[in-house]
């Protein structure tokens, strides 16, 4: 039987699912304009292209952070002071690629522009790594004590040889995954371009989303069926979108990475599970599900809040995605940005 | 606890005051920009006439750009509470979760989803649903304001909750009652018409600078004019709000106004109004004040008679309550900042009088000085909002949830290091964002109302006449 805490488990999975899926091509995009834009205009093609839905994806962050604020009080308060570093500099990355992609557009010029493309490129990077070394770091436990608080004197909790493979593995997939969309929602040589390099990606992310299966499935989940299931189908779906890529079907591959996504976060709840947080110190002192949880008052009142706004959302997101389903041409590109 | 308890605390509360200060210079213009711009906007549909056209165009701009800065550092607070403040988020994220959760799913994908359609989607949307976008925006934006008055009326006045008798930490049992008490009401209340008296006074500046110079005189003209309608309606109702709010605070936060009116005796019935004062923490007294006879009992209580307490008196009934400590507030910084709120209201108000009746029946005064006195009124508006917040969280402290959690005890159990890596990031990359912003912003009121042709900051230009065809 599911209780109210297995729900919010299960919630807090969707939200970061929903915001590796839909942020993780903004993060990829940002990374490819500045790399394969030929000059100012194929940059802003490519920006063009998550204009309006960047910031709305974002959000999945900002409620996938509050859920677990909400639902796992004890959580939160223990994992947010233990990952200082890398949310200090997700933080700092967040600011400057948000100020970034509004900025450019409202001063021509080249130079001004180039730095702040640089400043996309650069900040995407490392929150698309970032958020992997997170998970990652939470998936390998952190130094807890027995009433769950962190007490941390070292900026390198979160710093390990698995929480950077985590990483790695974000990163190449935000890169495979925002070339494919580019590859759906621009015309002429970007998309050319992308088409071919949403393959290559694919191929490196593949391999690295198979490192992660089988390392998260050895180290943290070994003998669960469940967890072997999602592992298979994250890797099936990362060979499924290479194919789609190679034979130039970008809107299979670019669903294949939903899968692949969603099954990738699976294998790191799976692997929690009942945990939410283990303890490197003593498996006794980790944080789980139902004691880090809110109460079932809280719980209900959230769950209500969630299930009346979460479809809203996902309908109006899905129209907004809708109205802007048309390619952008690098001549739209060129005029939006004059 | 470790040795620099003291040094950890006081550079997080740096932190937290800083940033959370930085935020809430963006904040008000959003908040009260946006309905002005929804409104041009439906002006413009519904009338067809260019001039309103240009004003979206040209205020939309300036929101856009303004909004951006409010977001990211608005993102900030939501990582801060945990890294910094985790103790405090444990105490709280029982009865947080409910407004948060509200806030993200309710407000924040409303906002920023019709923001991208109402930016990007105006050849791609009907007239109409277009216009729909910008309210639903707006809506969006007041909404995330709301939740967030809630959360921090809690913290200045919990309520609807039981202490856990095993851990001792608040859980929640009555929503209602942290969503609807009066407190609530009226500070939210404060905060939307401190916004609509901001961005009233932002739009009033804005149309001085183009007015002295005689140029797009009839957007211009317009834009006087319903910024000193909007904005003295709006400072009306923040008298009136203000008022009643401040009569709620004595009875909930009695040493909040003690400090803020540095009264350290308790005192009435006919109770005297400091208007300036030196007061003296150590001593408990002031050295120096002046008063107004019978106006503080009037003002806090509502009657000639009323009895307002002292500092002296409610600390020693807080060492009875909570034991040894010390439960008053920085008087200085109390007293001072909630006159220079009041203060700076009223003068950014008094000047838009003045201004309606230089300009009355569209004359446009020669002199340099009047023009260059309303153009330097925006900072008012600005520091007013910056005091009421110094006024209202510092009156709070030693407590950070009043009555049960102090500030010093709500910190993150860090080495101070954290902090001395975090808080000289935060200055560089803060200070150099707002040169940024305000150079833009500045080079955008300049430019003054766009050409039909020329798209909005940010967004797509028309489409080729071609394409039209």
């Amino acid at each position: 039987m599911m209780g109210l805490p297995e729900v919010w488990f299960v919630i807090v999975a969707i939200l970061w699912t929903g915001f590796f899926f839909l942020e993780g091509f903004d993060f990829g995009v940002g990374m490819l304009a500045r790399t394969l834009g030929a000059n100012e205009d194929e940059r802003s093609q490519m920006l063009a292209a998550i204009g309006p839905v960047w910031d709305a994806d974002e959000v999945w962050l900002v409620t996938g952070g509050i859920a677990i604020f909400a639902a796992f009080p004890a959580w939160y308060a223990a994992l947010f002071p233990a990952a200082y570093l890398p949310l200090l500099l997700v933080i700092v990355a967040i600011i400057v690629r948000a100020v970034a992609i509004e900025y450019r557009a409202k001063r021509p010029g080249p130079r001004w522009r180039a730095r702040w493309d640089t400043a996309v490129a650069v900040a995407s990077l490392l929150l698309a790594f970032l958020f992997g070394v997170f998970w990652g770091g939470i998936v390998h436990g952190i130094p807890l004590t027995a009433d769950g608080a962190f007490v941390g004197h070292s900026l390198m909790s979160f710093i390990n040889v698995y929480s950077l493979m985590t990483g790695a593995t974000l990163l190449l997939f935000s890169l495979a995954h925002g070339a494919t969309f580019l590859a759906l929602k621009t015309t002429g040589a970007v998309r050319a371009k992308n088409e071919s390099w949403a393959r290559r990606f694919d191929v490196v992310a593949g391999a690295l989303m198979t490192v992660f299966a089988v390392w998260t499935y050895w180290a943290y989940s070994r003998g669960d069926v469940a967890a072997l299931v999602v592992g298979l189908l994250a890797v099936g779906a990362m060979a499924v979108a290479l194919l789609a890529n190679a034979r130039v079907r970008p809107l299979i591959a670019f669903w294949a990475h939903g899968v692949a996504i969603a099954a990738f976060v699976a294998q790191i709840f799976i692997a929690l599970y009942p945990n939410v947080l283990p303890s490197t110190v003593d498996p006794a002192d980790s944080l789980t599900v139902q004691g880090s949880a809110a109460s079932e008052y809280s719980l209900t009142i959230i769950t209500i809040v969630a299930a009346i706004a979460l479809p809203m959302v996902i309908a109006y997101q899905a129209w907004s995605f809708w109205v802007f389903r048309k390619r952008i041409t690098v001549e739209d590109a060129a005029r939006a940005y004059h | 606890m470790p040795v620099n308890d003291g040094l950890l605390v006081d550079l997080s509360r740096l932190q937290f005051a800083t940033t959370t200060l930085y935020h809430y210079l963006f904040v008000p213009l959003t908040l009260g920009i946006a309905p002005f711009v929804a409104l041009l906007e439906t002006l413009s549909w519904r009338t067809g006439k260019p001039m309103y056209r240009r004003l979206t165009r040209f205020f939309g701009s300036l929101l856009i750009i303004n909004f951006a800065m409010g977001i990211v550092t608005g993102i900030v607070q939501e990582f801060q509470f945990g890294m910094n403040w985790s103790v405090f988020s444990r105490h709280v994220g029982d009865i947080f979760g409910a407004p948060l959760a509200m806030e993200g799913l309710l407000a924040f994908f409303l906002e920023s989803t019709f923001l991208g359609l109402w930016l990007f989607g105006r050849d791609r949307l009907p007239r109409g649903v277009h216009v729909a976008c910008i309210w639903l925006f707006t809506i969006g934006t007041w909404l995330s304001a709301y939740f967030i008055i809630v959360a921090n009326s809690w913290m200045q006045h919990p309520v609807g909750y039981v202490l856990d008798p095993e851990t001792g930490l608040p859980v929640l049992n009555d929503i209602g009652a942290v969503l609807f008490q009066p407190f609530v009401l009226l500070a939210y209340a404060h905060t939307v018409l401190g916004a609509l008296v901001a961005a009233s006074v932002f739009v009033f500046a804005v149309a001085a600078y183009h007015l002295k110079r005689r140029q797009h005189l009839p957007e211009m003209r317009w834009a006087w004019r319903s910024a000193i309608a909007m904005g003295l309606i709006a400072a009306s109702g923040q008298m009136v709000v203000g008022d009643v709010l401040g009569v709620v605070v004595t009875d909930v936060q009695p040493m909040k106004i003690a400090a803020g009116e540095a009264l350290w005796e308790t005192a009435g019935p006919c109770a005297g109004l400091a208007i300036i004062a030196i007061p003296d923490q150590q001593a408990r007294d002031n050295v120096w004040e002046w008063d107004i006879p019978c106006l503080l009992s009037i003002l806090a209580t509502n009657s000639v008679d009323g009895v307002v307490q002292g500092a002296n008196e409610l600390q020693a009934e807080y060492e009875q309550t909570y034991g040894p400590g010390d439960y008053t507030p920085n008087v200085w910084i109390a007293f001072y900042s909630f006159r220079l709120m009041i203060g700076f209201g009223l003068v950014g108000a008094a000047w838009m009088l003045v201004a309606w009746w230089r300009t009355r029946r569209g004359r446009l005064p020669s002199g340099r000085i009047f023009w260059a006195i309303s153009i330097w009124m925006v900072i008012t508006p600005w520091l007013g909002n910056m005091f009421g917040w110094i006024f209202t969280e510092n009156g709070r402290q030693p407590w950070v949830v009043y009555g049960q959690l102090t500030t010093e005890d709500a910190v993150s159990q860090i080495s101070p290091t954290f902090l001395f890596l975090s808080l000289p990031i935060f200055f560089l990359l803060y200070g150099a964002f707002a040169i940024v912003e305000f150079l833009l912003m500045r080079r955008y009121v300049i430019a003054g109302p766009p050409d039909d042709e020329q798209p909005m900051a940010g967004e797509p230009a028309r489409p080729l006449p071609q394409q039209v065809a």
